[in-house]
């Protein structure tokens, strides 16, 4: 329960996702953390879930009486996607630093990293305008030693990423935080579909219909990536 | 011919739920939202788009059929039709198959919505040889990219959602592979990609459509 992160030994304060796999991963958990929004409780957040539902006319009853809670519910989705592109983005800055990737990979290597810094940009800002608290960043550790093995780690994880993002998308109450994670998403696709042309894999692993992934599911792959 | 089984049929204006119409629900959404940094784009688009898109779920997929067969007939017909070799030749097996796939599975939702799936209409794709065949493509796909994510927000159901979000991320990996052979940007519109209105899909995908 109380395993210190290097974060909480150097005296900072513990970002989202240490605090989180110090503990054993639970989505409730985390989303009644990632949900912080000051009163916002796992509890609202429920509600807000339940009142998706499936027509809009839910949605719609849902929004006109409890407007905040579907916010919340937004916002812990929004965290949960920050907090993966904070990874991604520290990812690429480390493969952007150790210049492994020349000539054609190394400019798409260069523009995914741009276009992740724009997801934390854009997820932040998004987060604080629907009146939540942005997860705080986490401190990712990744080998970065080979041009191959970064290749191969790069494919995983926008693989893992636009898994993620399918994987919220049905919870997600806002049509616009809805379009705008879509917009996310399909280019988490397209980065792990350039990868595996770069790596000679399956651009499409899962055939014709993507897979989404559970937030524990994805919260356990990514956990060794962290410091 | 009714709006559900005509994509092209021009819609009425948005329904009412539950007291109040879905672009005044959209607003309320926006207005909590407020304008979303790097997301300015998307925004505006929503409620021109839930506006426009109010014929229901069955509509919205019937529209995303449409374009559906479009690019199986494109790659599984056309296709062997031009003499691809290599990736190219590859790309168009493998993604004619999960296109053709996406049509089998966006027919069954229709008739489970207990709505009736548009015919297949007939193409005429403007294409004489590999290169060019890659470059109707590349529109292709990253037209339908635009459209799934165009239309996903005014869906009603969470399960066709899903599903739709499940089909688009295979749109964006075969346009980004397509493009990348091309030599071109796997991500024309950078970090977001562009959600495109019926519209504008029309506009690209509607003189390939022959009858």
């Amino acid at each position: 329960m109380s395993v210190k992160t290097p974060a909480q030994e150097d005296g900072r304060t513990a970002g989202l996702v240490e605090r989180l796999v110090s503990d054993d991963v639970d989505r409730k958990r985390f989303l009644k953390m990632a949900g912080t929004a000051g009163a916002a409780s796992f509890g609202a957040f429920a509600i807000a879930a339940c009142g998706g539902g499936s027509k809009a006319s839910g949605t719609a009853s849902t929004a006109s009486t409890a407007t905040s809670s579907s916010s919340t519910g937004d916002i812990a989705i929004l965290n949960y996607a920050l907090t993966l592109e904070y990874l991604e983005s520290q990812f690429y800055a480390k493969v952007l630093a150790a210049n492994l990737f020349h000539g054609s990979a190394g400019a798409l290597v260069k523009d995914f990293a741009g276009q992740e810094d724009s997801h934390v940009v854009a997820l932040k800002a998004t987060v604080e305008k629907l009146g939540g608290t942005p997860a705080e960043k986490p401190v990712g550790r990744f080998p970065v030693s080979n041009a191959a093995q970064v290749a191969e780690l790069a494919y995983t994880v926008e693989n893992l990423g636009a898994a993620a993002y399918l994987g919220q998308a049905a919870s997600i109450q806002s049509p616009e935080v809805l379009a705008s994670a879509l917009a996310i998403h399909s280019v988490e696709a397209r980065h792990a579909a350039a990868f595996a042309t770069l790596l000679g894999k399956p651009v499409t692993p899962d055939g014709a219909f993507a897979k989404p992934a559970e937030m524990s599911t994805v919260l356990a792959a990514v956990k060794p990536f962290l410091a | 011919m009714n709006a559900a089984e005509n994509p092209t049929a021009i819609t009425t204006p948005p329904v009412e739920v539950h007291g109040m119409t879905r672009a005044s629900f959209v607003l309320r959404g926006a207005l909590a939202a407020g304008a979303l940094y790097g997301m300015s784009a998307v925004t505006p688009f929503v409620s021109q788009a839930i506006a426009q898109n109010s014929g229901g779920d069955a509509e919205i997929l019937n529209f995303a059929l449409t374009l559906e067969y479009l690019e199986s007939d494109f790659y599984n017909v056309k296709g062997r039709q031009v003499g691809l070799s290599g990736k190219a030749r590859e790309y168009a097996r493998t993604f004619g198959e999960e296109e053709a796939e996406h049509v089998t599975a966006l027919t069954a939702a229709i008739k489970t919505l207990g709505a009736k799936p548009v015919a297949k209409p007939t193409f005429s794709f403007p294409v004489t040889d590999e290169r060019s065949f890659l470059k109707l493509a590349s529109v292709l796909e990253n037209t339908g990219v635009g459209a799934y994510n165009g239309a996903a927000p005014s869906l009603q159901s969470k399960q066709v959602l899903a599903a739709a979000g499940g089909i688009v991320q295979i749109e964006a990996r075969h346009a980004a592979a397509i493009d990348l052979l091309l030599g071109e940007s796997p991500t024309p519109s950078g970090g977001f990609d562009t959600p495109l209105s019926k519209a504008v899909v029309l506009e690209r995908a509607g003189p390939l459509i022959s009858g």
